[in-house]
């Protein structure tokens, strides 16, 4: 079997640097400008919600430091850009948050897999709350496709999760010393 | 969370109050913005903040395409042209007696003491992207307030009607287009003038007459354009083309869906007309009510 590095569990091993508010800040904003990359068709439906997994990561990892302020605002930042309801994102991310929150050291013991598992499941939560929003106020459904993302959300994760505490690693690994 | 932390670790409130707290507050914003549109001013600002990170990730697309423009061959530049030199021909004899069409309508109109038609001012925007929400069909076009776009303006390009704009920024503005669910167009038919009301159906490539009885003279093949008489819509603009129509007796109406004469989302360019001319004031509401209430949209 192939072995990926830090598909298993013993990457937990390793201790990564202390987390600057600044840099929650930039991996939120980067993923906000990936979800608003001018995409149409077949790859909108397949874009993973970037903002939703930048905000399961910090949920997961530092549930002390980021909360529900973040995911509501930048909730309410993805409805201006996609055009929807005022407010159906916030009321998503929240929900997101809170199981991210819920969850995270039930998630920490899993290897990979199942984190994505996890993370499906939370995702598909969400696009449930927004479908249920758009549901009470008169839209109809827009098709099965629809919860491609969170598929793709899921498949996405461990990239996520490799990309943000990429520049957390200690420059000095031990056998340095 | 089962456990109560020590108190000496300051955790603020608890989580389910915290979830209960923020999904109230959108849970009002949702309402506020679906039933009564309060949060236009709010969404705006927003807008406005968010505007240079969308025009950040247009960048890569606006240089793929420089680049692409860049090798463009010499000999497919001179067949475009020729073309273009063609259709600009005709159109130039088109225009010529539309002008004079135009003024002697203007005459009639006098002579017979009928309303004067107000010209519409036409403004081109290059549609920027498509929305994202996947409950509505809208585009988002790169012209807003500052350029002078009005709610509720009618959007063409150069086939037929694209749809109408639904929300101004001061940059952008979104465009509701025909195939939306929640959009209706007063058409009527080219051939006999008998008019219809044209219904998007959520998804692209189709357009749905309703209310149409089953013994109604419409076939297959007619060309439905607006009637104007909203208001909204200039009289005259191609909408939707019959595709197929289902006649059961079973059933009060005809099941007739059209195709969309226009690329709808697909033209890269458009115009903006500005609104018309304002209607004439409505009856009052007694002798209103005896007729069916007009369910149009209209926005702004």
């Amino acid at each position: 079997m192939i072995r990926i590095p830090g598909f298993s569990a013993a990457r937990r091993e390793e201790i990564l640097l202390s987390v600057r508010p600044g840099y929650v800040a930039l991996t939120l904003l980067l993923a906000l400008l990936l979800n608003i990359l001018p995409l149409s068709g077949a790859w909108l439906a397949l874009r993973p919600d970037f903002v939703a997994l930048a905000l399961l990561y910090w949920g997961i990892e530092h549930p002390r430091r980021v909360g529900f302020l973040p995911a509501f605002l930048l909730g309410l930042a993805m409805d201006v850009a996609d055009g929807s309801l005022f407010g159906q994102h916030a009321l998503a991310y929240s929900v997101l948050m809170f199981a991210a929150i819920a969850v995270h050291r039930r998630v920490a013991m899993f290897g990979m897999r199942d984190q994505m598992l996890h993370v499906l499941g939370i995702l598909l939560v969400c696009q449930l709350v927004v479908l249920g929003v758009r549901h009470a106020a008169g839209g109809a459904f827009p098709g099965w496709w629809y919860f491609l993302s969170s598929a793709t959300g899921a498949a996405a994760w461990p990239f996520a999760r490799h990309l943000i505490a990429a520049p957390l690693h200690p420059r000095t690994g031990p056998q340095d010393i | 969370m089962e456990h109560t932390p020590p108190p000496f670790f300051r955790r603020g409130p608890s989580l389910p109050a915290r979830l209960a707290f923020f999904s109230l507050l959108s849970l009002v914003l949702l309402y506020a913005d679906a039933r009564f549109h309060y949060m236009e001013g709010m969404r705006r600002a927003l807008a406005v903040i968010l505007y240079p990170f969308q025009q950040l990730t247009d960048l890569p697309v606006e240089i793929g395409e420089r680049v692409s423009e860049f090798f463009v061959t010499q000999s497919s530049l001179k067949r475009e042209n020729e073309r273009l030199r063609r259709e600009n021909f005709v159109n130039g004899g088109l225009l010529q007696r539309q002008q004079a069409l135009e003024a002697e309508n203007g005459h009639l109109r006098a002579l017979l003491d009928m309303r004067a038609r107000v010209p519409r001012s036409v403004l081109t925007a290059e549609i920027l992207y498509v929305a994202r929400d996947p409950f509505t069909r809208q585009v988002v076009v790169d012209k807003g307030g500052s350029a002078g776009v009005q709610s509720g303006a009618p959007v063409i390009d150069d086939k037929g009607l694209v749809g109408q704009v639904h929300r101004v920024f001061p940059w952008l503005s979104e465009v509701s287009l025909i195939t939306d669910r929640e959009q209706t167009t007063p058409t009527e038919i080219v051939r006999n003038g008998l008019r219809a009301v044209v219904f998007g159906l959520g998804y692209d490539g189709a357009l749905e007459v309703r209310f149409m009885p089953v013994n109604a003279d419409i076939q297959t093949g007619d060309l439905l354009v607006t009637s104007g008489i909203d208001g909204v819509y200039p009289h005259g603009l191609p909408v939707a083309v019959v595709a197929n129509i289902e006649r059961n007796a079973a059933y009060p109406f005809a099941k007739i869906t059209c195709t969309p004469a226009s690329g709808v989302g697909s033209s890269q360019q458009v115009l903006v007309l500005s609104k018309g001319e304002p209607l004439p004031e409505r009856p009052p509401a007694a002798e209103a009510g005896k007729r069916k209430k007009s369910k149009f949209r209209r926005p702004g």
